[in-house]
């Protein structure tokens, strides 16, 4: 079913949380809401599902407005960020919450929910644990419980909040893959809210970066990562250095480089800003044509790219590069040995280009 | 709070042997002379002339008939306060609204207003010379110095209490299970019935027993709203002081017996609450 959000607003006093909003979610996708906290992207995704009315605009599942519709008519799995499992009743409870409610119709007879229970356990595989209570679980088991209550009641529409943030590294990773294969398997349209860009990156079909009440940038992870729209997206996305530079004649030093300004990002001349990627930046043992002298601050050589901090010798000012192994190697690199570095490309804002 | 009380065991273990006795038997001596002799004294003057004569009186029928009045009003007032108390904790802890700050002061009001104040009013609203009473009489509906009168003013006394124990235990458990009730296709009853109440249960039981103690105890307010009826708007607490004041000293401490017993098992049923209570939010 494919979600459409027609300019969308949402203020809670005088604050304003969404600003025009317009997104349009293709059946099947599974779509990353990023930004930092604040951004409005917990408060989309509560509109989408029903918990919060928009100010003005609408929301449409399949060409269907229900705008109007509460939480309970629209039939949409809601993950919470903390899990909100009913903590008086058992796992096996919890999931057939869902099913027990509907109408007495519909209700599917005990011996079904049973078997339809069990294989949601099953399918996130804790079946052994369907007479034990949430507090009895730890946080990946509390995630899994309410996804599977969740998908109880067949929503074609998931939406999760914050899903893997209370979980450490190991779990997040695991639960990452599963909850995309899952996806896949059961063909629905899901959204998941997170401030985490490489969980957002890994996971998503695409991306939604919001900042301030707006969605800055739409893409695919590749697009917005390798093509960020605007500043507040490339700083957010992955690692990058900052400098402040003057572009003259369509031509920029950028830590000793220069660099023909690429088109879209920078009319005429003048003050501004550059980004540059911590793998874009190359370092030199010996002087190099148009290289800057710095020295080695930092070493972090374990895993597969090695991180450096170096300070430049000139200002003082810190930044950030990526080598891998064999180019570690290669250099010899230790902490406090003078090289020089330059940026292998660059992208440019202008400096009035409004960062937060 | 757990910092503070660590650091003081720590201080009073380091004080001298006899400082840590002198206090213990201070503060044993203090609570013994103020709160268990005169419980004890209930119980001893009572059964002054036996036990025959403590049971002979409750053979008393004006005092059969404040024992009822007694259960009546508590019967109406508990339940109206426990319905109230729960849909004010409710509003006030998972919505906001506009008042919300002074329907919370409201809620303390009875807290800090002398009882006797509160029978005043009602006198003042409801009586023969109030604003409403001609209408009232006109309607032959009697509301002061009859039992719908002690009724309110035992309700206005008593309607802190669950909600006072229930607003921030709601507030704590947020909005968030409710929210995940209606999101699986529950209705307004059933995440109330299935997801809210359940959770708080303890913490509303612990409210109906502290306001049931009170219900049946009040007699500041309903003294004034009563009119000392005999056999008719005399409360077990007005029905005492009658009795004591007529120099029928057993009859009083028998009577004051039962309302001592009431206080005693409230609070060994406010104990295992507690004990459940704790327990319980200790899981969530």
């Amino acid at each position: 079913m494919d979600i459409e959000i027609d300019n969308v607003s949402k203020r809670f006093g005088t604050f304003t949380a969404l600003n025009n909003v317009n997104l349009t979610v293709h059946p099947g996708e599974l779509v990353a809401l990023l930004g930092p906290s604040g951004s409005g992207k917990t408060t989309l995704l509560r509109i989408i599902a029903g918990m919060e009315r928009p100010t003005s605009g609408r929301v449409l599942f399949g060409g269907q407005d229900l705008t109007g519709r509460s939480l309970r008519q629209r039939r949409v799995g809601f993950v919470f960020q903390h899990y909100a499992l009913f903590r008086h009743m058992s796992v096996f409870e919890n999931v057939a919450f869902g099913m027990r409610v509907k109408p007495r119709k519909q209700r599917p007879r005990e011996k079904e929910i049973h078997e339809r229970v069990m294989s949601l356990l099953s399918l996130v595989q804790l079946d052994p644990f369907a007479k034990r209570y949430p507090s009895q679980l730890s946080g990946g088991q509390r995630q899994r419980v309410a996804l599977a209550r969740a998908l109880a009641i067949e929503p074609a529409v998931l939406l999760l909040d914050e899903p893997f943030g209370a979980l450490d590294a190991k779990v997040r990773k695991e639960l990452r893959r599963w909850l995309r294969e899952l996806h896949d398997e059961m063909e629905l349209t899901s959204l998941f809210v997170t401030h985490d860009q490489e969980e957002a990156l890994e996971l998503a079909d695409r991306v939604v970066l919001m900042n301030n009440a707006v969605i800055e940038q739409v893409g695919t992870p590749q697009e917005v990562y390798d093509h960020p729209a605007t500043s507040f997206a490339y700083e957010f996305l992955g690692h990058v250095n900052r400098f402040d530079c003057t572009v003259a004649e369509g031509k920029v030093a950028v830590c000793g480089g220069e660099i023909a300004v690429p088109a879209e990002g920078f009319n005429g001349d003048g003050k501004a800003i550059a980004y540059v990627r911590p793998h874009d930046i190359e370092i030199f043992n010996g002087a190099v044509m148009a290289g800057r002298p710095a020295v080695v601050r930092y070493l972090m050589a374990a895993g597969p790219v090695a991180k450096i901090e170096l300070s430049f010798d000139d200002d003082g000012t810190f930044l950030e590069a990526e080598i891998g192994r064999a180019q570690l190697h290669a250099l010899d690199l230790h902490v406090g040995q003078p090289v020089y570095v330059r940026a292998r490309k660059a992208r440019i804002f202008a400096a009035a280009g409004g960062m937060h | 709070m757990a910092g503070g009380a660590t650091s003081k065991s720590r201080i009073a273990a380091s004080e001298p042997l006899w400082l840590r006795l002198l206090l213990i038997v201070l503060a044993v001596g203090f609570l013994t002379l103020i709160v268990l002799l005169p419980l004890a004294a209930v119980f001893a003057e009572a059964l002054r002339q036996g036990i025959g004569a403590y049971f002979a009186s409750f053979n008393d029928p004006d005092v059969l008939a404040a024992i009822r009045l007694t259960l009546l009003v508590a019967a109406i007032a508990v339940p109206l306060n426990t319905v109230f108390g729960v849909i004010a904790s409710w509003v006030i802890a998972k919505f906001e609204f506009v008042g919300k700050s002074l329907l919370v002061t409201f809620i303390d009001l009875p807290f800090s207003v002398s009882p006797v104040v509160a029978g005043f009013i009602y006198v003042l609203v409801f009586g023969v010379h109030g604003w409403f009473g001609q209408w009232f009489v006109d309607q032959g509906v009697q509301i002061i110095f009859a039992v719908p009168g002690l009724v309110l003013a035992t309700i206005f006394v008593t309607f802190p209490f669950v909600a006072r124990e229930l607003i921030p235990l709601m507030e704590e458990q947020g909005n968030e299970e409710e929210e995940a009730a209606l999101s699986l296709g529950a209705g307004g009853l059933r995440t109330f019935l299935k997801v809210t109440l359940p959770n708080i249960k303890w913490g509303l039981l612990y409210g109906v027993l502290l306001c049931n103690a009170r219900a049946m105890g009040e007699f500041g307010a309903v003294s004034v709203v009563s009119g000392h009826i005999r056999g008719e708007t005399n409360t077990m607490p007005l029905y005492v002081e009658i009795l004591y004041n007529e120099y029928n000293f057993v009859a009083a401490f028998a009577v004051a017996s039962l309302l001592a017993m009431l206080a005693l098992v409230t609070l060994v049923l406010k104990k295992m609450v507690e004990w459940r209570f704790g327990g319980a939010s200790a899981v969530g």
